[in-house]
């Protein structure tokens, strides 16, 4: 598609890096906004202020200090731990798990508020109903919530994605390959940094562009059978 | 973790803070600025305005920030005839850099946010006081822009939360904001736990700070009679 002086394929690895990288952070964070919002809604205080710090803290702190945090505390960590275990002998943290963590955490803290307010949106009758029908709360929350939270949460929930998918641009100053890195290790090479710079911020518009058009199939499809809603 | 060392390494953390701020404030400042007009272009009449703002805002939202910045701060200097021009003085210098991409960065997220307050205010209100005699400059300043303003408020608030949060790659270009400091002290005394943490510390109260002052702001700016 584009060669770029040889650089092109590079550039294409890298992509697929970041691609990588933004998906599992995604999967990750979506499994931390639903237990955060499960947290947030609970009865009991205990977990509600456990969740509380977790969005004050991930949702106020820039995700740059997050990742380094990360990694470089990850990295003291485990080797703490192994040491105190009797290993002898030095452990690395790949940058790759030290991105998704740290970015799954930041998308994961703001999903919990997207998760939150979109259990909030599903009228209560609805749930009283469904408990007269006899149902368990377990199958009220699979047959009457999450369809509508799904619906209610997609754009806000799109929209964080777009931002991780920026962020995953960060995770390049811990020594990930992903996108940037590759850029800067070609701009290395060629000393054309303008040329390359901008070649990989046409990659991240063409990817951005992909999610929002993902993002809207999904929002059509979520919205199918709501009155004025449907393929709007 | 060691306190002691947290609480040593706040002098240079703080001055990292006076850093962070005065570029965050310029970047506010300026990035305001660029916003209005493209706010405006967007929504103008002129097929071009509109085309031109679009692929500003298009771009600069669509990219990361991290990359806007090397492409002013690395890429400039690819051009030979840049380089030999006044404007190198201003583009070698990093903190010149990162204040420009942070402003193209921030005024193309606020001109979305104005767009939208702008276009909240009814038409009807426009078209009234156009018939009253005012210019179209004077119904924008006295009628649409004040509306405009509360409307938007609670997203530029969220904006203005987001630039601090993103003034954080200037360490990315050898700056010394809080990020930079931080990553010094990490490197030098090898507690990067006890160095991020307050960094972190730093950040939350700056935040918190910032979205406490809009919700005034906000408060302050609702009438009385319409407040709950």
């Amino acid at each position: 598609m584009f060669d770029l002086e040889g650089f092109g394929d590079l550039l294409l690895q890298g992509t697929l890096v970041t691609i990588e990288l933004a998906i599992m952070s995604l999967v990750l964070g979506l499994v931390f906004g639903l237990l955060g919002a499960a947290m947030k809604l609970s009865p009991a205080w205990p977990l509600r202020l456990l969740a509380g710090l977790y969005t004050a803290v991930l949702r106020g702190v820039p995700e740059l200090v997050v990742i380094l945090f990360v990694y470089f505390g990850g990295v003291l960590f485990v080797n703490g731990v192994a040491g105190a275990l009797g290993h002898d002998g030095y452990i690395d943290v790949s940058a790759f798990a030290a991105g998704v963590t740290a970015l799954s955490l930041t998308f994961g803290a703001y999903a919990t508020e997207i998760f939150r307010g979109a259990v909030l949106a599903v009228p209560a009758g609805q749930r009283e109903a469904a408990r007269a029908c006899g149902m368990s709360p377990v199958t009220i929350g699979f047959r009457i919530l999450l369809p509508q939270v799904w619906r209610f949460a997609l754009p806000g929930l799109g929209n964080t994605f777009l931002i991780i998918l920026k962020e995953t641009a960060l995770v390049s100053v811990i020594g990930l390959d992903e996108l940037m890195r590759k850029t800067e290790i070609a701009v290395g090479y060629t000393k054309k940094p303008f040329t390359f710079f901008l070649a990989a911020a046409f990659i991240y518009l063409v990817l951005t562009v992909v999610v929002m058009a993902v993002q809207r199939g999904l929002e059509t499809r979520a919205n199918r059978g709501v009155a004025g809603r449907a393929g709007a | 973790m060691n306190v002691e060392l947290m609480i040593d390494s706040l002098p240079a953390l703080l001055s990292g803070l006076v850093v962070t701020l005065k570029l965050v404030a310029a970047a506010l400042v300026v990035g305001f600025v660029i916003a209005l007009p493209t706010a405006l272009a967007r929504i103008s009449r002129h097929a071009v305005l509109r085309g031109l703002a679009l692929g500003y805002v298009f771009f600069f939202r669509g990219t990361p920030l991290l990359v806007q910045i090397f492409l002013i701060y690395y890429g400039f200097a690819q051009f030979e005839a840049l380089r030999e021009s006044p404007f190198w003085t201003i583009l070698r210098e990093p903190y010149w850099c990162a204040l420009i991409a942070f402003s193209l960065n921030t005024g193309a997220y606020s001109a979305e946010v104005f767009r939208g307050g702008i276009q909240s205010v009814p038409h009807g209100q426009v078209e009234a006081a156009r018939a009253i005699g005012m210019s179209a400059a004077t119904v924008f300043r006295r009628i649409v822009w004040p509306q405009a303003l509360r409307q938007a408020l609670p997203a530029y608030g969220n904006e203005m939360i987001l630039l601090v949060k993103a003034s954080s790659l200037a360490s990315t270009v050898t700056l010394m904001d809080i990020t930079g400091v931080a990553r010094t002290l990490a490197a030098q005394t090898y507690m990067p736990i006890e160095m991020f943490t307050a960094a972190a510390a730093i950040y939350l109260a700056l935040t918190y700070a910032m979205s406490w002052g809009i919700i005034l702001l906000e408060r302050k700016l609702t009438p009385k009679e319409t407040r709950l």
